[in-house]
């Protein structure tokens, strides 16, 4: 069983191979362009895990930032991860011992393979979320030292393999469409952080976003809410 | 020691400062709704739509680096994402549908555009 699920979480994680491989490499590089070895790339990879806030981070640590400006700046990147725990507080329940690292690794990837996988009873769902979260962080930490050990120089361009996230975004949001007779909440996102990021631009967007889908949500609360007879404790 | 490392411990501080806040923001909800004890029913509402709010929400975010006003006009991205769509709607298997656009989009924005 153990085996099984293993090769299941490496089957679904495979896009993110792809996609972290790159966007790690690009962050070594990066990192080590502004004088650091690659003990710091790993050193960040294993303790943040966080694509778009570790390239932020580059930029604070080659300007000396302060503490409150990369807390806040940090916070603002990775607001959107905040919604995430709410899917997953029964799904994530019961993990015992590993329940900190998965919490620790949700990152966008993730959280929505998390979400979207459909698991058999062969599949041990603990170790499966153990799995996808050491395989997608270790990808990740790989690309990482990598691209800082090798400074940038490859013999072919990878320009474009971190399309691999758009897409399997775009696959999971298909798969959601086709399995689910109702729209509204991805429709609710999609427009919601169209409207968003023209009002806003792209540095601040999400935060807005994010306000405004769960309020939106929370309006449409009767219409999209089936949870009500099941859990009527 | 590097041009970058004349302040590691200055450095060092910065990197736990951003570990500290990205872990933060990601066990916080885990935090306010611990296991075991009842939470409100509108919180279980939200975590059963929010998966599918936020993944067209992280679709949309892929596409904040890109402009359709200047060159070359988010072509690139519309055909590979019209590529993985409609494979993906035709043979459902997420790792064909994956590779074909990351394949069409890389030789779009190389070779063509």
């Amino acid at each position: 069983m153990t085996k099984r699920t293993f090769r299941r979480a490496f089957r679904d994680s495979l896009p993110i191979m792809a996609g972290y491989l790159a966007l790690g490499f690009g962050f070594g590089v990066l990192l080590q362009s502004k004088g650091y070895s690659f003990w710091w790339a790993i050193l960040m990879s294993c303790t943040m895990f966080a694509g778009s806030g570790q390239y932020a981070g580059v930029d604070f640590l080659a300007s000396g930032a302060t503490i409150l400006t990369t807390a806040v700046m940090t916070l603002i990147i990775n607001a959107r991860h905040f919604f995430y725990g709410f899917s997953l507080l029964d799904k994530y329940k019961g993990m015992g011992v590993f329940k900190p690292y998965l919490i620790f690794g949700l990152t966008d990837e993730t959280y929505s393979i998390v979400c979207s996988a459909q698991l058999d009873e062969t599949i041990s769902k603990r170790k499966y979320f153990v799995f996808l979260t050491a395989l997608n962080h270790f990808y990740w930490i790989a690309g990482s030292t990598i691209g800082a050990v090798i400074g940038g120089v490859l013999p072919f361009s990878y320009e474009g393999v971190d399309f691999a996230m758009t897409a399997l975004f775009m696959v999971i949001m298909v798969e959601q469409w086709i399995r689910s007779e109702e729209h509204l909440p991805v429709i609710l996102g999609v427009a919601t952080t169209v409207v968003c990021l023209c009002i806003f631009g792209a540095d601040v967007f999400i935060i807005p976003s994010m306000a405004l889908i769960a309020f939106e949500l929370l309006l449409f609360r009767k219409k999209l809410d089936k949870t009500e007879v099941e859990r009527d404790d | 020691m590097t041009e970058g490392e004349m302040n590691a411990p200055y450095s060092l501080i910065l990197i736990a400062v951003m570990a500290v806040v990205t872990a933060f923001v990601r066990f916080s909800p885990f935090i306010l709704f611990p296991e075991g004890r009842k939470r409100p029913r509108v919180i279980t509402y939200l975590g059963t739509v929010l998966p599918y709010a936020v993944i067209g929400m992280l679709v949309v975010y892929c596409f904040k680096g890109t402009s359709f006003m200047v060159y070359p006009y988010c072509i690139p991205e519309l055909a590979a994402s019209a590529l993985v769509i409609g494979l993906h709607v035709w043979k459902r298997n997420t790792l064909i549908s994956v590779f074909a656009g990351v394949v069409s989009y890389m030789l779009l924005v190389q070779l063509v555009f």
